[in-house]
């Protein structure tokens, strides 16, 4: 004989314990896709800077080592958009705050901790969309180079952007504007030209400050499979602090975003 | 006036732990005192209304309820779980007063998605269906009305099937038709046994769906009874009556009447406010020389503001 006993309907409604959950994942990535200005300002920018810039005849002869020259402007670009791609879905969490969504988020189940990795990883999968379209239109366009450190660079483009996941984070709950991006938009311009990324620093005074600047180190690591030189101490110093400072940041404003008051 | 603690509680009869209890809740924010000493005890089962004007803490109270905020003093617990716990284990869920949603989600993608923080959920047709808007969820969020916008947000609340929902003002901004059809769909849920708790500030929107009301003023709980019993106290009555050179001795047994709020002299006539007109008629015309007896109706809402603004209820 066997005895059946009703489970206590509590012990059926423990919380989720996984820190990933798929079907919030599907749904950020669609919502993302809806969000044409995000589509544009990612997918589409930075290839066409990319045409304009990288696609000069004499930059599909000129080598920079292990590429030519439209390579390399194809990298320094998959890189910036890239940084755009992961820094507005880190900014995203600025306007689900304002609008309340983490606070509703706070009456169900759901882990803090989960919310922010789903973001991290839907701005993780934006980035690398923009990095293979840059990537796609490159190839086509005459940039050419040793296939390793090709694949190399692009890949170092996209695993480095999520330095700029942790910007967005810091800067989605650091700043109070539902419009965030309208900030980190020219912001990241600005990044890119003064780390080098639009235009070579050459020597000088301007070649010093980009020293300290968060895109400069990426962008020595990102290139140096395709000019075949080891990065120096300075772009590794560069790269460690600004994630250091980035993440920091953006697990302090976390934590203060869901502590109890 | 006050007759807090007067109503029966199931619960005292040794059935398990009360729905929501709080004891001795305080909550200040620099020195606003916005709770200031709240008990409450609401039995299984119960549907409470959460009544007071704006600012008499009720939005403060629902936070440290849902372990949203943290009380100064005090504590909470809600099915004999600290609030986070109960939240965790979707044996509570709220309806919040505005915000909470994603306008590019539509209705059906925002109930799949809430569903999916939850282990074991309801189905998202079922919660929509329950909310009276399953017609709608291929519609964006940003695109509902207010009612519908509340209705969804019932719906999300409806997902862990709690024992307990908790509703702060969930019909501000919505028209008469959205208010009723609002009502319909939570009456409709409560009739299943569900542990409800609502704050308004529309004493007959309290009046209309509550079991039970309590009366929240500057933080403090000043009337706790059934809907007839608090609706009584606001409802109360003025009985006018000449009678020249009221004696002290006259004005203590007016006060002494139960039920009398205030008594006043004003030039030849008395002024008695009160909840029971007859019995202060009934005084007047025997006990005492009072002639030209008037009952006049305080209005509802006059009362009612009387009742939650003043200092400390007489």
């Amino acid at each position: 004989m066997t005895t059946v006993v009703d489970a206590p309907t509590t012990t059926a409604r423990v919380p989720r314990t996984g820190l990933v959950n798929g079907p919030f994942l599907a749904i950020e990535l669609r919502r993302l896709l809806r969000n044409r200005r995000t589509v544009i300002f990612t997918l589409i920018m930075p290839p066409a800077f990319f045409l304009i810039f990288g696609t000069a005849d004499m930059y599909t002869t000129q080598s920079v080592g292990n590429a030519n020259v439209t390579a390399f402007i194809m990298v320094s670009m998959a890189l910036y958009g890239a940084m755009l791609a992961t820094t507005s879905g880190g900014a995203s969490v600025s306007v689900e705050r304002s609008q309340g969504w983490t606070r509703q988020l706070r009456l169900t189940p759901l882990r803090p901790a989960t919310y922010v990795l789903t973001k991290v990883a839907v701005a993780m999968v934006m980035g690398l969309a923009a990095v293979v379209v840059v990537a796609a239109v490159g190839l086509v366009s005459g940039a050419s180079g040793d296939t390793w450190a090709l694949a190399g660079s692009l890949a170092l483009a996209w695993v480095g952007s999520v330095v700029f996941a942790a910007f967005g984070l810091f800067m989605g709950y650091l700043l109070p504007a539902e419009n965030v991006m309208q900030i980190l938009g020219p912001v990241l311009a600005l990044l890119a030209f003064a780390g080098g990324l639009f235009v070579p620093l050459g020597d000088g005074l301007f070649a010093d400050i980009a020293k300290v600047v968060p895109t400069y180190g990426l962008a020595e690591i990102v290139r140096a499979p395709l000019t075949g030189e080891a990065p120096s101490i300075w772009a590794v110093v560069n790269v460690v602090g600004w994630a250091t400072v980035f993440v920091g940041g953006a697990a302090w404003r976390f934590r203060r975003d869901t502590a109890r008051v | 006036m006050t007759f807090t603690d007067t109503f029966p509680l199931p619960a005292e009869a040794g059935t398990g732990p009360l729905a929501i209890h709080l004891r001795g809740l305080h909550k200040s924010f620099g020195a606003v005192r916005a709770v200031d000493g709240i008990d409450l005890a609401v039995a299984p089962g119960e549907v409470v209304a959460f009544l007071g004007p704006n600012g008499a803490g009720k939005t403060t109270t629902i936070d440290m309820l849902l372990g949203l905020a943290q009380p100064d003093a005090g504590s909470v617990s809600v099915l004999g779980l600290d609030p986070s716990r109960a939240i965790a284990e979707g044996r509570v869920s709220a309806v919040m007063q505005s915000g909470g949603l994603l306008k590019d989600l539509t209705v059906g993608e925002t109930v799949e998605l809430t569903a999916s923080f939850f282990r074991s959920a309801r189905s998202a047709t079922e919660v929509l269906t329950r909310a009276g808007i399953a017609d709608i969820a291929d519609r964006k969020v940003g695109k509902c009305s207010g009612g519908q916008q509340q209705r969804l947000r019932f719906a999300l609340a409806l997902l862990p099937d709690p024992d307990v929902i908790v509703l702060d003002e969930p019909t501000t901004g919505m028209d008469v038709e959205g208010r009723r059809d609002f009502w319909t769909a939570l009456r409709a849920d409560a009739a299943r046994g569900r542990t409800i708790l609502f704050a308004t500030h529309y004493l007959e929107e309290a009046d209309a769906y509550a079991d039970r009301i309590v009366l929240v003023s500057r933080g403090r709980v000043v009337a706790d009874g059934s809907a007839a019993q608090v609706k009584n106290l606001a409802s109360g009555r003025v009985v006018t009556a000449t009678l020249p050179d009221l004696t002290a001795e006259q004005d203590a047994a007016l006060r002494a009447i139960p039920g009398v709020q205030s008594v006043e002299q004003r030039r030849d006539r008395v002024l008695v406010h009160t909840s029971d007109s007859d019995g202060v008629a009934r005084h007047l015309l025997t006990a005492t020389a009072a002639s030209d007896l008037e009952i006049t109706a305080r209005g509802l809402e006059d009362a009612f503001l009387a009742l939650t603004t003043s200092g400390s209820p007489a």
